[in-house]
């Protein structure tokens, strides 16, 4: 203790996790786990996709829901970032804009565990401005 | 918009991911003898042509197509400017680019570092297939950070792991503490 981590002590993380795996049902099929991507582009970051995205993360963990948070670039939604675009298991995605770590909350209870939609769902074939 | 380097970072490094690059280091060097902060990110992505480079510190200039005008960089150089120094872009078609700013280390309009180790760690979990290189020299010493050692420690497992993402962003803080970074 008192001393600064490296990398030698994630051995130990590794050996703990490696105990809870060996008791996950889905790890080996992605297809069968909730997929969250969030946009990453400049007016995401701007508007505070990493906080929402490392809330998933944690929240994921936390709550024993078996997920893949990954990131995009831009999707064209500048004006209700952060967005994030949301997969469950064999339905088609999901586009949620303005999301903050209340609306993800909202996303993960309502929407992850129960599949009810929540506010904030942008048609995904919404006009992106490039249209215009 | 950008309330710290981090979310710059973030940002610049979203540049690389585009241009496809496998290697992305963003190092990081302070000098207390010129008063300078130098932020560096090298990648090995396609590059920018010729003709763009010089404009593309203009807010115009983008390759996007889902939003007329580009950001990032010329956010990036404003922020960099006010400080007293400066924004510039090396770049070759095909072999990468290298975006260098320097700011005033102790210039008031300098933003603060912000959470460089969650957003390197981020970066990490959520683009396992790119390799990211962190580097701090602080006249204290320096610190480096290599997602291909933690590959190694890990042996298959998955950076993305909750668990391990909270001890490497732990394991960095504690790092970057050691040499003393400057806020
Ligand atoms: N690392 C890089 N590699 C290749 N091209 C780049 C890189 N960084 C910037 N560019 C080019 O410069 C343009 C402007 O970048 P930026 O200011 O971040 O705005 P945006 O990413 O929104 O277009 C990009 O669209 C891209 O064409
Ligand atoms: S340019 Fe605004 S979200 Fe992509
Ligand atoms: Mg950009």
């Amino acid at each position: 203790m008192g001393q600064v981590k490296s990398l030698a002590d994630l051995r130990k993380i590794k050996e703990d996790l490696q105990g809870k795996m060996s008791l996950r049902e889905n790890s080996n099929n992605p297809e069968s786990l909730v997929q969250i991507r969030v946009a990453m582009a400049t007016c995401g970051i701007a508007s505070g996709a990493k906080q929402v995205m490392e809330f998933f993360i944690e929240e994921f963990d936390k709550r024993n829901i078996q997920a893949v948070v990954t990131q995009t670039g831009c999707m064209g939604y500048c004006f209700a970032e952060p967005t994030i675009e949301v997969t469950l298991p064999g339905q088609a995605p999901v586009v949620f804009g303005y999301v903050d770590t209340k609306k993800a909350d909202d996303i993960i209870e309502k929407y992850v565990k129960n599949g009810e939609l929540v506010d904030g769902i942008i048609p995904v074939n919404y006009e992106t401005i490039e249209k215009k | 918009m950008m309330k710290d380097l981090a979310m710059h970072i973030m940002d610049i490094v979203q540049n690389s991911i585009s241009a496809g690059a496998t290697l992305i280091q963003v190092s990081i060097n302070e000098s207390a003898k010129d008063d300078t902060y130098l932020l560096t990110i090298t990648d090995n992505g396609k590059g920018i042509p010729a003709e763009m480079i010089e404009k593309v510190t203009d807010p115009f200039v983008t390759s996007r197509t889902t939003r007329k005008v580009g950001l990032g960089l010329p956010l990036l150089k404003q922020h960099a400017d006010s400080t007293g120094g400066s924004l510039k872009l090396e770049s070759k078609e095909g072999s990468g680019t290298v975006v260098i700013a320097t700011f005033g280390l102790t210039h008031f309009d300098r933003q603060p570092l912000g959470d460089i180790a969650g957003t390197m760690v981020l970066l990490a979990a959520a683009n396992l297939k790119i390799r990211f290189v962190y580097e701090h020299t602080t006249p204290d010493g320096e610190y480096r950070f290599d997602t291909d050692e933690v590959n190694e420690m890990l042996e298959g497992m998955s950076i993305s792991e909750a668990s391990v993402m909270r001890f490497l962003k732990e394991m960095i803080n504690e790092n970057l503490k050691e040499i003393k970074i400057s806020g």
